[in-house]
This record gives C-alpha cells, structure tokens and sequence, in this order.
C-alpha cells in the first residue's frame, strides 16, 4: 500500500488529474508492486555502475548544418487549436 | 500462385518476374484484411493509396528499374511507427487524430526497398501491455481462437500475420512485445540487438530498451526484412555503425557444433506442461541436428521483471511528458475559454487522454524519480541491470545461442488476467532480460497446446551476433512439428 495522499502528490507531480476512485486503486496496485520490486534492495550492488543504455557509444559527427525539412504548415498542423501558425491555447494563470 | 501463403521471397521473385503484378498482390491482401478484420480487430486503419502505390513499383518495373529487394510485398505496421499522412495513435486516445508529417526511418526504408503499407495495427497503448487489451481502439482477437488474446504489444501485428491479412508486419519490442504475440499467434518474431535499427519516428516509451523488428511468417522472411530496415541512422545517435550483414544470403540450417545454452534457473518447473514439451522437442531436434547442449547460469534473471519494470516506468514517465495538449494531440475541453491554472490544463489533458495502464506505469515511473526514492528504485535498477548483462555476456563465453521459452503458457482467455496489474507484468519473465541487456532475440513457432494454441521457443544471441540465432531458427523451422499449420481464418 501506498497511502492515498502519496499518490494525490505523484500524481500532481506526473500533472495527471485522477479520480479520488483511481488514487485508490493506484494506492493498492503500485504498492503491491513496488512491494515486489523491493526484492531488489537485498542485491548487493556496491561499486556497480548502473547501465543506462546498452548502446554502443560510438562517436559520429556531422556537418551541423540547418536544414529545413518541414514547412511551419506541416509542424503546427495536428495542433488542437491554432491561429495561422501559432499554438493556441487558452489564457493561463 | 497461392498468394494468401506466399512467402515474402516467393512474393518478390513472382512481382519482378511479371508473373504477378504488384497491384494485384495488394488488392489481394487488402481485401483479406476487410474481409476478416471485423473478426479480429488487427487493423486500425488502412492505406486508401496503397493501390496506386502499388501501381508505381509495376510503373518501375516495366521501365526496366530496379524496384527494391522487397518489390510489390504489402506490409502492415504497428501503430507506434509514424507513417506520414496515415493516423499514427500508438493505441491511445491522446494521439487518436495524430497524422505525422514524416516517415519513422523503419518505414522509409521499407518503402525505399519495394514495400507498399496496407495499414496500421492496432498494439497496447503507448506498448504497455502484453494481451493488447489496454488499446483504447479495443482488444485485437488471437485468430487460432477467437475468445483468446493475441499477446502484446503488438498484438495487431502477429494476428494480422498469422490469418495472412498482409504478407508482412513490423512491431516494437521494449519487454517482449514482439516476442511474445509472435509465439502466441504462430509467427516468427524478432527484437534485433539494441542499435541494430534506428528509433528515428517511433513512439517513444522506454528509450534504452525500444527495438522495432520484423514479425513474419518465415525466418528467411525475417532475416531479408531486417535486413532492409537495420543500419546506421544519422537521426538515431543509438545506432550501431557496424556493417549490416546479409543475413538472408548467409542463412543456413548447418548447425552441427553449435553450442546451445539453456538456462539453469529457467529449469525450475512452474512451465504449462505443453511449453515444457516444445522446449524439450526443440532441444531433442537440435540434438538430433548436431548441435551441443550446454547448461548456462545466469542468477540474476530473477530480477528481471523487477528491474524491468522500474526503468521502464521511469523512462515511460519522462517520455510521455511530452504530451501536453499543445502542439499535438488530445485537448480536454475547457468550457469558458477565461483563464485556466496551467495545472488544470495538464492534468486534465492527460488524465482523460491516457488509458489506466499508462497512467499506472507514468505514476510508477514518477514515483521511482522522485526525491527520496531515486536512489532505491531508478539507480538500483541501473545497477542490477549492468549485472544481468555482465551474466549473460559470461554466459555467451560458453555457448553461442541461449535457448528459452518465450512465456510460461501458451494464449491467455481474454478478460482473464486484466484485473491484477501484477500478475500480468509477472508473464513477462523470459523476456525482459533480453531487453535489459540489449541482446537480440526471436520466436520461432514450434510446438501446439492441446487447447490447439501455438507455442514459441525463444532464441538469444549475443550484441550483433542475429546471423547464428536465424541459422538456430531456420534449423528449427525446417524441423518444426507444426510447420505449414495455420489457423482456420486461412
């Protein structure tokens, strides 16, 4: 279990709006979860440096050129509300 | 020709020969996919222009141009992959009307060699989920049995390939997403090395542990697939340099001296007795083919569904901040347009916009980077993780394919296991190690339940090491007990 209000402030942290219902429900999955993956703190991991990614880092470089490769059209068209090709958005506080 | 179970190989050589025009395979596959996909709910939408696209490749081959190596082969793909000008909504609400002005680098390139893309398929939403029962477009249908889930994420894609509703498919896989469809619908999927193939235009959910690959009927299909859409990509700084080798040409069912590894802590009983039997099977024909058995160690698999679970939500939560209600995608309506908090508008957005599981995993993800638990959670895991790769690397010194089931039992009822979170991320034990570590893996059908579902075995090569683990599941193919089995949709 994860008390309610924990949840209340994760979820304002993640700025997700969820139903006083979903915060109970979180409260009992994420805690049983977590309560599970805890398993992990008895591994000793003195001196392990954590892996971030698997990914071979091989160095490359190119020219750093600008290019334009999509119209202002293009980029703004699946905006939910626009003016021409500005964002639109309601006033906010 | 037989055009509903024609191979890619068999597709292409047929197209560029004449003998079959590109048009007519499309159409063909097009309206197979109409026709049955009320069914099984694989395809999200398809391509209205997949016809004359067609038409070009017949246009290329008759001016005596060489039309790409895929020439006239109808693909569908997953619907985390941008395609431009069709919806790409990776299964959720919050993208639902999202059109991308661009191609994911997997799709030109695909396109460049001769694709024509019927489609998108339908996946869990943002990939999180493994029964494809968290898409907000509604579960995708397992055609070997209707009442059964089709595994996840990319459910859409290994059902729509196992009923032939295209000739080929791609989808992701950040735990097991291609894998573990692949063996519960009867297909051959495969997760290349992490860097093999460009994150350029996908989704993004965990970004250290997100491969696209192909998922097909054939292990030649898979190999000549991937090697169209792997190689370095100037937009995916991730991607590996190395020289993309040909897989396809290379492949070989001589298997003879090859060590296969199993894994001693994978032998603890607890399979579905019909797993237990196609791994044992898989292992007897392999033995039969030449091939040594060795037995590997790898201690540290236990943790990583755990270790899974914790980066992942960690990378989902900071990946999927990006969706604000601004630039694209879903907006919560705000009556009186007079000023609104700016929490308000977030939190609203998103909290209608998002499905309970990817808010789930958001809040894990959140909770794990947060003040006070980063140090427990977040860099634990990357520390557990370092050391299961560390196990699988010393394991490789031993063998050259490690040999697996790819999950406990064969599909799942759909309905059955939705209520307990948990549970469901528990299924997900054989697979996510592979993530972990970036090592590639695949499925190749090999076995059947009694219930008359397809069962995968799972084989892990080694970073960069694809051509010995498609020769382990060409070999495999070729002696497999249900080879030529499809479901009855076909």
């Amino acid at each position: 279990m994860i008390d309610k209000k924990t949840i209340e402030h994760i979820a304002k942290l993640a700025r997700l709006e969820i139903t006083d219902l979903e915060a109970t429900e979180y409260s009992q999955q994420l805690g049983k979860a977590l309560t599970h993956f805890e398993q992990i703190s008895k591994i000793n991991t003195d001196g392990v440096e954590p892996l971030l990614t698997p990914a071979e880092i091989e160095p490359f470089w190119r020219e750093d050129e600008p290019k334009q490769e999509f119209t202002p059209e293009e980029m703004t068209r699946n905006a939910p509300s626009r003016a021409g090709n500005l964002f639109k958005v309601p006033p906010v506080v | 020709m037989n055009l509903t179970r024609a191979t890619i190989t068999e597709i292409v050589e047929a197209v560029k020969a004449k003998s079959v025009s590109a048009k007519e395979v499309t159409a063909h596959f097009l309206k197979r996919a109409e026709e049955l996909n009320p069914k099984l709910n694989a395809f999200t939408s398809f391509n209205v222009n997949a016809v004359s696209q067609a038409e070009e490749i017949d246009a290329r081959i008759a001016r005596g141009e060489d039309p790409g190596p895929m020439a006239g082969v109808p693909f569908g793909i997953k619907e985390m992959l941008c395609t431009k000008g069709l919806v790409t909504n990776a299964g959720s609400k919050i993208l639902q009307n999202f059109i991308p002005p661009y191609d994911a680098t997997v799709v030109a390139r695909l396109k460049k060699a001769g694709v024509v893309i019927t489609g998108k398929l339908n996946q869990d939403e943002f990939a999180m989920g493994s029964s494809n029962e968290t898409s907000y477009f509604g579960g995708v249908k397992n055609p070997w049995n209707l009442d059964c889930v089709p595994g996840g994420s990319s459910g859409g894609s290994a059902a729509a390939q196992a009923a032939r509703l295209c000739a080929g498919t791609i989808g992701t896989d950040t735990g097991g997403s291609i894998r573990q469809p692949a063996s519960f619908c009867g297909i051959v999927g495969v997760k290349p090395t992490y860097g093999r193939v460009s994150r350029y235009g996908i989704v993004a959910y965990a970004s250290s542990l997100d491969q696209a690959g192909p998922m097909v009927s054939t292990v030649k299909d898979a190999a000549l697939t991937l090697e169209v859409i792997s190689g370095h990509d100037e937009k995916d700084s991730t991607t590996s340099q190395r020289k993309v080798p040909r897989w396809s040409q290379e492949l070989s069912s001589n298997i003879k001296g090859m060590k296969i590894g199993l894994i001693k802590e994978y032998m603890q009983g607890g399979l579905h007795a019909d797993v237990q039997k196609t791994v044992d099977n898989a292992v007897d024909a392999l033995k039969k083919m030449g091939a040594e058995i060795v037995e590997v160690s790898i201690p540290m698999t236990e943790y990583a569904v755990p270790v899974y679970y914790l980066v992942a939500a960690s990378e989902a939560s900071s990946n999927l901040a990006r969706y604000d209600g601004v630039k694209y995608g879903y907006r919560a309506e705000f009556q009186n347009l007079s000023a609104v908090e700016l929490e308000d508008f977030y939190g609203k957005t998103r909290g209608q916009g998002f499905g309970k599981e990817v808010k789930r995993r958001i809040m894990l993800g959140t909770y794990c980077l947060s003040s006070g638990y980063y140090d427990a959670y977040y860099n634990k895991a990357g520390q557990v993780r370092r050391m299961i790769m560390n196990q699988y690397l010393e394991a490789f010194k031993n063998c050259d394919i490690i040999l697996s089931p790819v999950t406990t039992s064969p599909a799942f009822k759909i309905g059955e296991r939705v209520s307990d979170p948990l549970t469901m991320y528990l299924n997900d034990i054989f697979t996510t190690s592979t993530n972990l570590a970036g090592l590639p893996g695949m499925s190749v059908p090999f076995g059947m339940s009694s219930e008359g579902l397809p069962i995968g075995i799972q084989l892990t090569a080694t970073h960069f090491e694809e051509q010995d683990m498609l020769n382990v599941g060409f070999a495999l193919e070729d002696a497999s007990p249900v080879k030529g089995k499809v479901p009855h949709v076909i």
